[in-house]
């Protein structure tokens, strides 16, 4: 299970081991200032980086670094 | 008057020790043992049958003891289910336990018990039920009966039940919002009991928090996925996104209850046919585009690419607001228990 969320910190301590950070607590892979396309995008990629954190070995904790 | 079934073991049903262990379950018209101590110290609730099973019997087929009791229990009207006192006896705590919880699923009544603290069924079941703090041995056991049938009579007159340090209970980890005057103390604003908190812990001084933190847990690490085309991918999410019309009636706070939602015909989350009913977020964003919240469109996109494979038909949602540490669990394994059924094996689970 990988948990998309932007309260990291306490992902950590209910002890999330894959965490990928989300945008905001209302919208986690939304962006209202973006534009529709450049909103896509995010979500697209941090979605994408969650995928990638699944099937990522890990020997601990882990916050999954995003681009957008 | 209401009406009780009371559980006990072998020993305290008076058909024999330790070589009685294996004794089936039966059941009896009347208290019996402890039972006649409960039904003499209860002013409003009447104990009409007892259930007698030895404690190995219970122990080593627990499925088909409390299959057998709950058979025995349905043609009887009851309101109240007690079982114990069981002391510091850890098979019999986990038989009390075991069975009362049972019985609660399926009945819906209240369920009182009594244990040690020292009994392990106490970490296993606090958080199911009524277990009263009692004794280590059975010569506390006219103060443990006492306890149980105090409550028992105060659920049957309706009283205000008062939170679990008070009543003598071990905490189930449910929060209440309660004013002091309700609990008979003197109104103090939180200010004030916070500073006199902050003063007695800068001296050194003993203080009780109003907001006791459970205990972090460790999750084993799951292995990665080899290969995320074979296996089955399942959304999850706290953010309270559900169809418009919140067919399960989730909570907006302090949720109790999740739902399954079908979204196999679904390349993205519509408004209005999806929208968030979480109070604990302004839901402007995740009204207008629920997948700002539950990323269904990002998800059928790698699908679409071949990057992932199948994707589960429902995805799966509770509210993550107010909601105890206590009920997120009994949630999460319920949830994780359906997902297993599914042969789900990876899950992408979004927080707000």
């Amino acid at each position: 299970m990988v948990v998309i969320c932007n309260l990291v910190n306490i992902a950590k301590t209910v002890g999330v081991n894959r965490i990928v950070p989300g945008v905001a607590v209302p919208y986690p892979l939304g962006n209202p200032n973006l534009s529709p396309e450049d909103e896509w995008k995010l979500r697209y990629h941090r979605v994408g980086v969650a995928l990638d954190a699944l099937e990522t070995d890990i020997k601990e904790q882990t916050v999954f670094t995003v681009k957008i | 008057m209401l009406k009780a079934v009371h559980y006990i073991n072998q020993f305290f049903g008076q058909v024999g020790g330790e070589e009685s262990a294996d004794f089936e379950p039966v059941l009896q018209e009347g208290p019996v043992g402890p039972g006649l101590l409960l039904n003499e110290a209860m002013k409003e609730v009447k104990i009409t049958h007892t259930v007698i099973c030895g404690d190995n019997f219970m122990a080593s087929h627990p499925e088909e003891a409390v299959a057998r009791i709950l058979k025995m229990l349905e043609g009887l009207k009851f309101d109240v289910f007690l079982a114990g006192p069981a002391f510091n006896a850890g098979r019999y705590g986990v038989a009390c336990g075991t069975i009362c919880k049972a019985v609660k699923e399926k009945f819906g009544v209240p369920v009182i018990t009594s244990m040690n603290e020292e009994n392990p069924a106490v970490e296993m079941f606090k958080s199911n039920m009524y277990i009263f703090k009692g004794g280590r041995r059975a010569t506390y056991m006219k103060q443990d009966v006492e306890k149980m049938a105090a409550f028992a009579d105060k659920i049957a007159r309706g009283d205000k039940l008062l939170p679990a340090s008070m009543e003598g209970y071990f905490p189930r980890g449910i929060r209440h919002e309660v004013f002091l005057e309700d609990l008979g103390l003197e109104p103090k604003c939180a200010a004030d009991r916070a500073f006199e908190m902050l003063l007695k812990k800068l001296k050194g001084e003993p203080y009780e928090t109003e907001l006791p933190i459970p205990k972090q847990e460790r999750v084993p690490i799951a292995p990665a996925v080899k290969d995320l085309r074979k296996v089955k991918i399942a959304l999850v999410t706290s953010g309270g996104i559900v169809p418009k019309d919140n067919p399960d009636r989730i909570q907006s706070c302090s949720a109790t209850k999740w739902g399954a939602y079908d979204i196999s015909k679904l390349d993205r989350l519509m408004a209005p046919d999806f929208k968030t009913i979480h109070a604990g977020y302004d839901p402007e964003q995740a009204n207008k585009n629920p997948n700002v919240v539950l990323p269904l469109d990002a998800i059928r996109q790698y699908q679409k690419e071949g990057r992932i494979g199948e994707v589960d038909d429902h995805y799966y949602v509770t509210v993550g607001t107010g909601t105890t540490q206590a009920e997120a669990a009994r949630m999460g394994r319920e949830i994780a228990q359906r997902l297993k059924e599914r042969n789900v094996g990876a899950v992408v689970l979004t927080a707000t």
